[in-house]
């Protein structure tokens, strides 16, 4: 009844030699992003009379970099192994107070505050690892929950700052290298090493697979629960090494300083600005590092221009909204067309389709 | 292509395997040996327990008896990665491929090389390249991420995966399920090319023609017992089709309904096309069961998502009841009186932890607000007539079997009063009360002027229930085919082997 269909011979296939198209790379992306708003940036100072590029200014920049870079370098492994980071504040400020505590202005305690330091800070990310691991705690939860204690003991055990940081510690927060402040430098070292992880260790190519598809890493033989305990466990020590660093710029040890930051969700913004992957499996340091640069500038360019401070909390929630608005758009329609050449018009029709894989993963 | 086949023992020798799932005995007493060079055809219809086999010669499931020695020595797997380091690999259906790393990261996951504690990363890519070009393999880069690969290219990569561990034994599981005509001549050279190199292959595969084209010996399961396993020279086509269906065609199916005649048409496609499917000519008449087989990617799944609005057709025209419409939303379908069940029944036809009613009530409440109350109040008659076997209309649906499950499903759509249905798979995974149930249900709707079109892998089914056969292949519609034409004609149309006239290639 539907005529032609009748007994029509069977269509070959259209072998058409499909144009391998290598989509953009994630942190070259986030570089373009980080160009374009340095641009725009330059331009909005200039037009009220100052020069983005003036030492201090960049010193500005770069020391708003590494705190939230430490940070967020951490957090990037979290994420890529589809966990997260929600108890970083609480371990700054803690880390910030130990450390204080500890060195009680004599520069002698320097190492043994330092190492307790770390050594609790990688406590607290065992304890996020392992409750994650197995105890099948959402890792938002579990998280959540660790930092709550850390909250309540430093609520119930400190009034106000506390310790006192002895000026050769002090040092590490306030030189710098002509205009790149020293912590700056120690920020993009821990970056590189991150990096170096991911790519060339066992562990830390497992944390691809981990957070990409669990059920396909066990398969393949990977003990899943590593790499991420590990991930946890790094990611508590960037935390407390941005504890460290705070406690230098304050001279003191407080147990608001990492709240104040918002350092948890800030953090978790800029990895995701930076090209991560919130559901895990793709991602890198270089692109969070990007991510916190975005921020360091766009904030940089606010306080020069004496923007609204309401405002300020705007732009930043617009960028990243608008920066994982255009991720998503790019992410990629993983049934190929058969018909039609991939046109803009075919791809366009069918949205959801790049969706599905993820769901099942 | 093997002839040494007698010269050398076998590799593996599998006896009297044994496996129930809760009670039920998927596999009864199957045994097969594989020779080295041997390509090894398992075939049987759904159900007849290929998949259970190979997943306990994985070490997927444990198995309840039986032996497997391999190499000489016997074995019993626990982990498909245990088996793979002794020999066994397998490439299974649904791929363990992660999208965004590259091939060599992909074909080393853990086991990646090291070097001074490090990943070596150039023998991994060094490694990798070797096994691509082992295989006669061009055009793939082994630092290309995966998710750029075609299909084709994605399943070398799973079979380079499983030479990589320096496999004895390979099992493949319908390697050809999601490739196109031409890529599977690429699978084709590649099992070739293993099978010279003295690796034993276990082939399953659905496409007869591929078995006859590749194998040596043929198995045949059914029911989860053996039929028969032979060298592949004893067997035509047909004798092997008798072997795996064995049992009359029209056993479950029921007849049509008194009363029930073709109607005006309800649905009319001319030249419709899409980027998954291309130039399709169809009619749907009021009271009509139309069946559509092909194989899996052929196109069969996406030419209903394009009438359901959910990726709509970019060419040709659509008409619902004369009139024609652009469907571009699956509100929009819903509310022409169109309703789609899906294959996947819990990812995309159920919201498993919610009640029963929840779901039953999904698409009216979402669609048709103002009938919720109405239609709730009509619900237990039509679970009950639907034989919804639960413990209540507020039971999760997620507690309920797949047979229930699928009603629950039918009930949702049922409450929207469709005067089209299209149903993709709308049997797979469930008993097979519930399927009759499910067929019943459809000769009703049949008889109160509903067009139904209904997908279907398994041939018995389609030619069972179908009042006309539309045969997809390669996003095409290859052929139209009257009511109860043999599982062959569709097949070879399924296979892109049927000339014009319905006459079989050779």
């Amino acid at each position: 009844m539907s005529g032609p269909a009748g007994n029509a011979t069977p269509t070959s296939a259209t072998p058409t030699a499909r144009p391998r198209r290598r989509p953009l790379d994630a942190s070259l992306i986030v570089g373009i992003a980080l160009v374009a708003v340095i641009v725009i940036g330059a331009v909005l100072v200039a037009s009220v009379g100052r020069n983005f590029f003036s030492p201090g200014n960049i010193r500005d920049i770069l020391t708003g970099m590494s705190v939230l870079g430490f940070v967020a370098i951490g957090q990037t492994l979290v994420i890529l192994c589809a966990s997260l980071d929600l108890s970083v504040p609480y371990v700054v400020s803690l880390s910030s107070l130990i450390a204080a505590d500890l060195m009680a202005g004599d520069p002698a305690n320097i190492p043994l505050a330092v190492l307790a330091v770390l050594a609790v800070a990688a406590l607290i990310g065992l304890a996020n690892g392992l409750i994650v691991t197995e105890l099948r705690v959402n890792g938002f939860i579990a998280t959540l929950g660790t930092g709550l204690i850390i909250k309540g003991y430093l609520d119930s055990s400190y009034k106000g700052t506390s310790g006192d940081v002895p000026w050769e510690f002090q040092l590490i927060g306030a030189t710098g290298l002509g205009p790149v402040p020293v912590s700056t430098l120690i920020m993009l070292a821990v970056a590189l090493g991150g990096a170096f992880f991911l790519a060339r260790t066992r562990t830390g190519n497992h944390m691809f697979a981990v957070g990409g598809n669990e059920q396909v890493a066990r398969l393949s033989g990977i003990r899943t629960a590593r790499p991420l305990i590990v991930a946890h466990v790094l990611c508590s020590v960037t935390a407390a090494l941005a504890g460290l660093l705070l406690a230098s710029r304050l001279g003191v040890g407080s147990p608001t300083v990492g709240t104040q930051g918002g350092y948890d969700l800030l953090s978790i913004a800029a990895v995701v600005l930076g090209g991560t992957l919130l559901l895990g499996g793709r991602g890198s340091v270089w692109g969070t590092i990007g991510g916190v640069a975005i921020f360091a500038v766009v904030d940089n360019v606010m306080s020069v221009m004496q923007v609204n401070p309401f405002l300020k909390d705007v732009v930043r929630g617009t960028v990243i909204v608008a920066a994982v608005a255009v991720y998503t758009s790019r992410s990629l329609d993983r049934r190929r067309p058969r018909f039609g050449g991939g046109s803009g018009a075919t791809t366009a029709a069918s949205p959801q389709r790049g969706d599905r894989e993820e769901v099942q993963a | 292509m093997s002839a040494n086949l007698a010269e050398s023992g076998p590799v593996l020798v599998a006896e009297g395997l044994e496996k129930s799932f809760f009670g039920v005995t998927v596999l009864r007493g199957v045994g097969l040996t594989l020779h080295p060079g041997e390509v090894h055809g398992l075939v049987g219809e759904n159900g007849a327990g290929k998949s259970t086999f190979m997943k306990i010669l994985a070490g997927v499931y444990e198995r309840d008896a039986g032996t497997v020695v391999l190499g000489g020595r016997e074995v019993d797997f626990s982990h498909p990665v245990e088996a793979a380091r002794s020999g066994l690999a397998t490439v299974f259906q649904e791929f363990n491929l992660l999208p965004e790393r590259t091939v060599a990261q992909n074909v080393f996951l853990g086991r990646e090389p090291r070097r001074g504690g490090l990943v070596d990363r150039r023998a991994m890519v060094r490694e990798t390249r070797a096994l691509l070009d082992d295989l006669g393999v061009e055009g793939v880069d082994p630092d290309a991420p995966v998710r750029t690969l075609t299909v084709a290219e994605q399943q070398i990569v799973e079979i380079v995966k499983a030479l990589s561990v320096d496999a004895r034994v390979i099992q493949m599981d319908e390697p050809t399920a999601a490739l196109a005509d031409h890529e599977v001549e690429l699978l084709y050279a590649i099992v070739r090319r293993l099978a010279e190199r003295g690796v034993a292959i276990l082939y399953v595969s659905h496409r007869l023609k591929e078995i006859f084209d590749l194998c040596d010996t043929i198995t045949v399961l059914k029911d989860g017992a053996l039929v028969s396993s032979g060298p592949a020279s004893e067997l035509d086509t047909d004798e092997l089709v008798r072997r795996m269906v064995g049992r009359p065609i029209s056993a479950y199916f029921p007849d049509r309904e008194e009363g029930t005649g073709l109607g005006a048409s309800r649905l009319e496609l001319r030249g419709a096309g899409n980027a998954y499917v291309d130039d399709i000519d169809l009619e749907l008449r009021a009271g009509e069961i139309v069946g559509v087989a092909g194989l899996q990617g052929s196109g069969r799944t996406e030419l209903v998502e394009a009438l359901f609005g959910i990726t709509p057709f970019t060419r040709g025209e659509l008409r619902l009841d004369g009139r024609p419409v652009r469907m571009t939303s699956p509100r929009q379908a819903v509310r022409a009186g169109v309703a789609l069940i899906t294959e996947d029944r819990k990812a995309q036809g159920l919201a498993l932890n919610q009640s029963v009613a929840d779901n039953a009530l999904l698409v009216i409440r979402s669609v048709f607000a103002r009938r919720t109350s109405d239609v709730r109040r009509e619900l237990p008659g039509v679970l009950s007539s639907l034989e919804v076997a639960s413990r209540g209309i507020d039971q999760e649906v997620q507690y309920l079997s797949g047979g229930n499950q699928q009603k629950v499903v039918l009930a949702k759509w049922l409450a929207t009063k469709p005067r089209v249905v299209l149903l993709d798979e709308p049997t797979r995974g469930i008993d097979v009360g519930a399927k009759v149930a499910v067929y019943t249900l459809m000769r009703r709707l049949a008889k109160e002027g509903v067009a139904i079109l209904m997908i279907s892998s398994e041939l018995p089914e389609v030619i069972g229930m179908s009042d006309r056969i539309v045969v997809m292949h390669d996003g095409r519609a290859s052929a139209e085919l009257p009511a109860r034409s043999d599982e062959a004609t569709i097949l070879s149309a399924a296979t892109g082997t049927l000339r014009v006239g319905g006459e079989e290639a050779p």
